[in-house]
């Protein structure tokens, strides 16, 4: 019986973010508030 | 469509505050995003990279009140991650990046920089015609522009030797350039390899 050596491809499971990315994503949104002051922008990352 | 009306809503509500509709809509979308980045990087490191930055922009510019492309979050999504794709993708040309891998050949990265024979030739040619160009300046041209190319010499001590003024020097300078420019023209000769 042949061996067919073929490189095993990603399945499409796979093929997501890492759930620390998405967390990361969601404290950083959470974190970020930007505050208009007339035409001022400030952007506040709060820890 | 229904879910594109949700995508809109879901926008609105993270506008108003409500964090649970990122979560969402990151929850959503994020196995096309990320297959779309894969499938141009072909490395998964830099995949999270890319996909990170992209929602990075995304929450930034929904943050900001920026975001006016109601009902069409995914495809301007995506296009915010093909545009970092595109940036990554130049950033790689400037600097080539060198996987350490079995298959790896240093000869690759490293060039012969040595010419070879046909070039050899060429900048041997060329060398002779810009020393025939050059003795047929007038001899105070010629005498400034060895001093100054060849010897590298600075206008100052060229001046102090040639016994002229450093304008003097510059100007002769000026003319030998402005005279082998008209020779080479004149010519029709190709200074290049």
């Amino acid at each position: 019986m042949e061996k067919i050596y073929t490189n095993e491809k990603l399945h499409a499971e796979s093929l997501k973010p890492k759930k620390s990315t998405i967390e990361f994503l969601l404290s950083y949104s959470k974190a970020l508030s930007v505050i208009k002051y007339k035409k001022l922008e400030f952007d506040t990352l709060v820890n | 469509m229904e879910q594109t009306l949700q995508d809109s809503v879901l926008v609105a509500d993270y506008i108003k505050g409500d964090e649970k509709a990122l979560e969402l809509l990151i929850n959503r979308h994020s196995h096309r995003i990320y297959s779309f980045i894969f499938s141009k990087v072909y490395d998964k490191d830099v995949t999270e990279d890319i996909f990170q930055d992209t929602f990075i922009k995304v929450i930034n510019t929904l943050k900001r009140g920026n975001y006016n492309e109601e009902g069409k979050f995914l495809p301007w999504v995506m296009r915010i991650a093909h545009n970092l794709v595109i940036d990554h993708f130049r950033k790689n040309a400037r600097m080539p990046k060198f996987e350490g891998s079995d298959d790896f050949n240093i000869f690759s990265v490293l060039g012969d920089q040595a010419l070879n024979v046909e070039k050899q030739i060429i900048k041997d040619q060329v060398e002779a015609d810009v020393k025939n160009l050059i003795n047929g300046l007038p001899e105070d041209q010629r005498e400034v522009l060895i001093m100054r190319m060849y010897k590298d010499m600075s206008f100052k001590e060229i001046a102090k030797q040639t016994d002229v003024s450093i304008n003097t020097a510059l100007g002769r300078m000026r003319y030998a350039i402005i005279n082998l420019r008209k020779m080479v023209e004149k010519n029709q000769i190709i200074l290049t390899n």
